[in-house]
């Protein structure tokens, strides 16, 4: 399973980020386990200065927008 | 090219509702519509044009720049960047501690941070269609001054004593970061567009509200309060006026959007410039939902050195402006 962890400070576009993730992979019969952190020093921690950022099975894979259905499918696979 | 929104609103208030001119209500009505629909066609317009042209600027490529540069060129860029750098307040504090932990002093990071609400392209080009261009070259240079004096304050007063401790500890154990920067690619048209796509939505969905509120506070004031009484009462510019304006502004939250058309309405009734600008600034630039989220990266001592810091300058640009009487 997919560990995927939204960073953001609790702004809409963060919230709107993990609900379109989840419901991609739900779309796509993926399983993923979607966490949002909202901790100031966990999102440090990651390098990140523009939320919503999005990292998958700990790695770093955007930062900064909603990121489209195309990246999401991409990280699912 | 402007006058079309006059005409409208003319035909509008007058015509279709027909209201009378020059009766309060058909003042403040005819305001309404005139800067709501001037507004939101420059607003479209500029916010598309500007981010095709910036697209390439990311936050990163800030933190890179100010990360090696000499301190007092570092107060001054960090203030120019936080007026071009477009970014929500919802942000402040990533890129705080992004800032930060790349060994950023606070003071270069807060001269960032103070002058990116209250300048920023599409204030700069409403002021400019609404309030002509020495107003807003006063305001530009006034927000540059804030953001580069404070900014200055905080580091002479070793203000990085006062974070909270993990960004304490993360400023001193930085590391000169030269970023594994991810996007260095050059953007192609069809990128371009797509960021000033998003970025239109992002920013509009942001600021409509505010465009609403502040019109029609403009158009109130306009209406419905007498030119003769601010006159009679503020318009020498007493002296007491002008923190009185920006105590006014504290608990009064908009963005710089919202404020520019009240802006437009108190000058146009004739409240002196310095009370005016001391007023706007307090409202866009001290605001209660960003202090809180800057509490989560520093101590409640720090945050109101800051605020008084931010009332105090605010203050004396008013009283000096409308000392030095400008029109």
């Amino acid at each position: 399973m997919k560990e995927i962890i939204v960073l953001g400070s609790g702004c809409a576009k963060c919230v709107k980020t993990a609900e379109f993730i989840q419901s991609v992979a739900t779309e796509c019969g993926i399983p993923v386990n979607v966490v949002k952190e909202t901790s100031p020093e966990v999102i440090m921690s990651y390098g990140v200065m523009s939320t919503p950022a999005v990292v998958v099975d700990n790695k770093l894979m955007h930062s900064g927008s909603i990121p489209d259905r195309k990246k999401i499918e991409g990280w699912l696979k | 090219m402007l006058i079309i929104f006059t005409k409208l609103a003319d035909w509008l208030a007058f015509t279709i509702f027909g209201l009378a001119p020059h009766s309060k209500f058909g003042d403040a009505v005819h305001f309404f519509i005139e800067d709501t629909t001037k507004i939101f066609f420059l607003l479209v317009v500029m916010i598309y044009f500007i981010a095709l042209i910036r697209a390439s600027l990311n936050i990163e490529k800030v933190r890179d720049y100010l990360a090696g540069k000499n301190r007092f060129i570092g107060y001054f860029m960090g203030a120019i960047f936080g007026a071009i750098t477009p970014f929500c307040s919802c942000s402040s504090i990533p890129v705080f501690l992004g800032f930060t932990s790349g060994g950023i002093p606070v003071g270069i990071t807060m001269s960032f941070l103070l002058t990116s609400p209250l300048i920023n392209e599409v204030a700069v080009l409403l002021l400019l269609s609404l309030v002509g261009w020495k107003i807003t070259l006063i305001y530009v240079l006034v927000g540059l001054a804030v953001g580069i004096a404070g900014g200055i304050f905080l580091d002479l007063m070793h203000a990085e004593k006062l974070l909270q401790p993990f960004a304490l500890k993360a400023y001193e154990s930085a590391t000169p970061t030269v970023s594994k920067n991810i996007n260095k690619v050059i953007l192609s048209f069809r990128d371009r567009h797509e960021f000033a796509r998003q970025e239109l939505l992002d920013i509009f969905n942001r600021v409509w509200k505010w465009v609403f509120i502040g019109v029609g506070l403009g158009a109130a004031l306009h209406g419905f309060v007498p030119v003769s009484w601010i006159e009679t009462n503020l318009g020498n510019g007493q002296w007491w006026s002008v923190p009185l304006a920006v105590l006014l502004g504290i608990p009064l939250y908009s963005n710089a959007t919202g404020v520019i058309p009240v802006m437009e309405s108190l000058i146009s009734k004739g409240l002196p410039i310095g009370t005016t600008m001391a007023f706007c600034m307090s409202t866009v630039a001290a605001s209660f939902p960003e202090f809180i989220l800057l509490k989560q990266v520093m101590t409640w001592r720090l945050l109101a050195i800051i605020l008084v810091l931010l009332l105090t300058s605010f203050t004396v640009v008013g009283w000096v402006l409308n000392a030095t009487n400008f029109n």
